[in-house]
């Protein structure tokens, strides 16, 4: 407001500034000054315009964040969106993809390096494999288009009709590779909601109690201790935390347990938290260190002791802030795909104990992505999994922007 | 008394359980950066760092995987700096507070900051590969496949999309640091309000975009959900260009963790491989954390 009152300011000062000589000139008394006016009055004109252009342009440019948003919606949905067409739509799909398919089978035999590392070593394009490939994605498309024959499928790359798929969507079995492929996602949603619970209770506490010592008890020093270190936690890769839970963690935990399988959803469970107290951390800090001074200070001048002023003054005040943290901690962990890969042993169980192997939602992307053939009910279903993926941590968020800061406000503003 | 005694000591128990609390998060922190490094160092040399693999991945370096990464970030931050750069100006110096448009490019920013990195790798093979690529092919190429194939240029531009909100968040920070005092005296002088911010704003927030910069490298050197299908290969034989897939670090580790035939023959190389990748994004957020520290310090006096 201030920056814009200033500029119509200078705007009027301008205006009046070159007109007044122009004045002066009129009456003529040298050459020399009507020069000069001409020449102001150029660049003048010129950096009204770059400035203008500059604006359109910048402005222009932070339209982009909102674009890649809005593209990543079309997108991952347009690419989801085929498995709900009804069989009619099928055909005229399938003929499709058999062009998109001519078009980038190369990029489907780039990807069975990391099935068969030993024969695709060294040549990363096997033609004769593609053309295998191919030949059989074509027969599968003919196939296909014949509406009646539900459970058509031949061997190999898994194709079926997109109906069965939506059939076999709500249901717990997921093998989207087999003669009869089913991509039942119950197994991997509860698997993930377990992944999340245990991640957040661990994580949660920890994050909030160390952000309760840093904002409310700690000293300088210890402040200028534990922020930095927070700080390059959070910058450590997903795919390192997931090494150590891997290779470290996993064989220390069973010592200490006595589980069964080595990868499971504890684990993984702890990894992921790992990965998400910074969030819940620096969140939660901000919250705290949001309510005013004067709480603090009033709470202290009625008797109350620093911890009591902390867990029943302060805290309160902060709910909807920690509230928030924990949402976007859940929306982290929800979305984690490389120690999800790494450290939970990737089997779809469906069941409730910790000490068991189970797929995340994420992670089933980042396995099977690369090796299902563009354009199969399997890259359909997949697409699928990321856009609930995406909805969800969309929604988290929105959660969190919206409803928690307009809470949050009322509450240190006493209303 | 008894009473205040029992104050005390619950308060002192409390106290003493957060403190407990952010000592095991320091605790985690060093274990795991110790555990690395120790793993990882009788790995660490000069010969390792700069040989391709050999024997089946199972010897030799790493040389085409840093390669990688590097040319990866190189061509990530080209996209990511200017644009995050330009909105963040657009943020602070042009959009007003409290306007819908400037409220909703930051909720934007926000979201795709939270969005699982999984998904800009969806939207990457979506978008990039099988849209942009496709197109390209078919308008130059004649529909022969050379863009819309998984690529280190699709790869780079996802994973700029994935740092975008950390270019933008920090150079916002820094351009808010720039005190109103010195764009008020630049525009009573005369200059226009881009005149003042190319030459007073942006020089007095260079740290800033430093920052943004360094901070988005780090993130994008160490992810690899989002590069999983849009150009990260297991094993490539050259150093690959623009529009090859290539090797890169955080992928090394985990293919040779998750994917390799003889993962205990490999042991030595993940360690090297991880405590390489590990060192690299942690000196880079040191870097980060200690210059941000200068412009929040600047910013308090």
């Amino acid at each position: 407001m201030f920056i814009s009152s200033l500029i119509d300011q200078r705007k009027s000062n301008n205006s009046t500034m070159t007109r007044e000589p122009s004045k002066e000139n009129i009456v003529g008394k040298s050459t020399v000054e009507n020069r000069e006016q001409v020449h102001i009055d150029i660049t003048h004109k010129k950096f009204r315009f770059s400035d203008y252009l500059a604006e359109k342009v910048i402005k222009g440019v932070a339209f982009l964040s909102i674009t890649i948003i809005v593209l990543i919606f079309f997108f991952v949905f347009r690419e989801a969106f085929p498995i709900f067409s009804s069989s009619k739509e099928v055909t005229a799909t399938t003929g499709k993809i058999v062009q998109e398919a001519q078009e980038t089978y190369g990029a489907v035999t780039d990807q069975p390096v990391k099935e068969e590392p030993q024969e695709t070593y060294g040549a990363v394009t096997d033609s004769s494999q593609a053309q295998e490939q191919y030949g059989v994605q074509t027969n599968d498309t003919s196939i296909t288009s014949d509406p009646s024959d539900t459970y058509t499928v031949s061997a190999g790359s898994g194709f079926d009709d997109n109906q069965s798929a939506i059939n076999t969507l709500l249901t717990k079995d997921w093998v989207p590779v087999s003669e009869k492929p089913r991509y039942g996602i119950l197994a991997l949603i509860i698997g993930t909601f377990k992944i999340t619970l245990i991640s957040m209770l661990f994580a949660a506490p920890l994050a909030i109690l160390a952000a309760i010592y840093t904002a409310m008890f700690a000293n300088k020093k210890m402040k200028e201790i534990i922020k930095p270190t927070i700080e390059l936690l959070a910058g450590f890769p997903s795919v390192v935390i997931g090494f150590f839970a891997l290779m470290v963690m996993a064989t220390f935990l069973q010592e200490i347990f006595h589980y069964e399988t080595r990868l499971n959803s504890f684990v993984g469970g702890i990894a992921m938290g790992i990965a998400a107290i910074p969030i819940i951390f620096t969140i939660t800090e901000d919250a705290l260190t949001a309510v005013p001074k004067s709480y603090f200070e009033a709470s202290l001048a009625i008797g109350a002791s620093k911890w009591q002023t902390a867990f029943f003054v302060i805290l309160p005040a902060a709910t909807p802030g920690i509230f928030a943290a924990i949402l976007l901690g859940i929306g982290r962990v929800f979305g984690e795909t490389m120690i999800a890969l790494m450290a939970t042993g990737n089997a779809a169980m469906m069941d409730l104990n910790p000490f068991n192997s189970v797929r995340t939602l994420a992670a089933t992307i980042g396995a099977e992505m690369a090796e299902v053939v563009f354009g199969d009910t399997h890259y359909n279903v997949l697409f699928l999994i990321g856009s609930l993926l995406f909805i969800f941590t969309f929604i988290l968020n929105a959660i969190a922007e919206f409803y928690v800061k307009g809470k949050l406000m009322k509450r240190i503003q006493g209303k | 008394m008894i009473n205040k005694f029992n104050k005390n000591v619950k308060g002192v128990v409390i106290e003493g359980i957060t403190l407990v609390s952010a000592l095991i998060i320091i605790a985690i922190v060093i274990i795991m950066l110790t555990v690395i490094i120790i793993g990882g160092k009788d790995q660490l040399s000069w010969e390792f760092l700069t040989s391709f693999p050999t024997d089946g991945m199972t010897k030799g370096g790493i040389f085409p995987a840093i390669y990688g990464t590097v040319f990866l970030v190189i061509i990530m931050s080209i996209a990511a700096v200017p644009f995050g750069t330009i909105t963040a100006i657009y943020l602070t110096e042009y959009a007003k507070e409290e306007s819908i448009i400037a409220k909703t490019i930051r909720f934007a920013v926000r979201t795709l900051a939270v969005i699982p990195s999984i998904i800009y790798g969806l939207f990457g093979l979506g978008f990039f590969i099988k849209f942009v690529g496709t197109k390209v092919d078919s308008i130059f190429y004649g529909g022969a496949l050379t863009w819309g194939q998984p690529n280190l240029l699709w790869a780079s531009l996802t994973m700029s999309l994935l740092t975008l909100p950390v270019v933008i968040v920090s150079v916002e920070e820094a351009l808010k640091t720039v005190p109103q005092e010195l764009r008020a005296g630049s525009l009573a002088l005369g200059a226009t309000k881009w005149q003042t911010i190319w030459k007073i704003v942006l020089p007095g927030s260079i740290s800033g975009i430093m920052t943004g910069t360094i901070l988005a490298v780090s993130r994008g050197a160490g992810e690899v959900a989002p590069i999983l299908f849009t150009g990260a290969a297991y094993y490539i034989a050259t150093l690959p260009g623009v529009g090859d897939q290539f090797m890169v670090l955080g992928y090394h580790i985990y293919v040779l963790t998750t994917q390799s035939a003889n993962v205990d023959q490999t042991l030595p190389i993940q360690f090297g491989t991880t405590c390489v990748l590990l060192l690299l994004t942690f000196i880079l957020n040191l870097t980060a954390v200690i210059l941000r520290y200068r412009i929040r310090k600047k910013k308090t006096n």
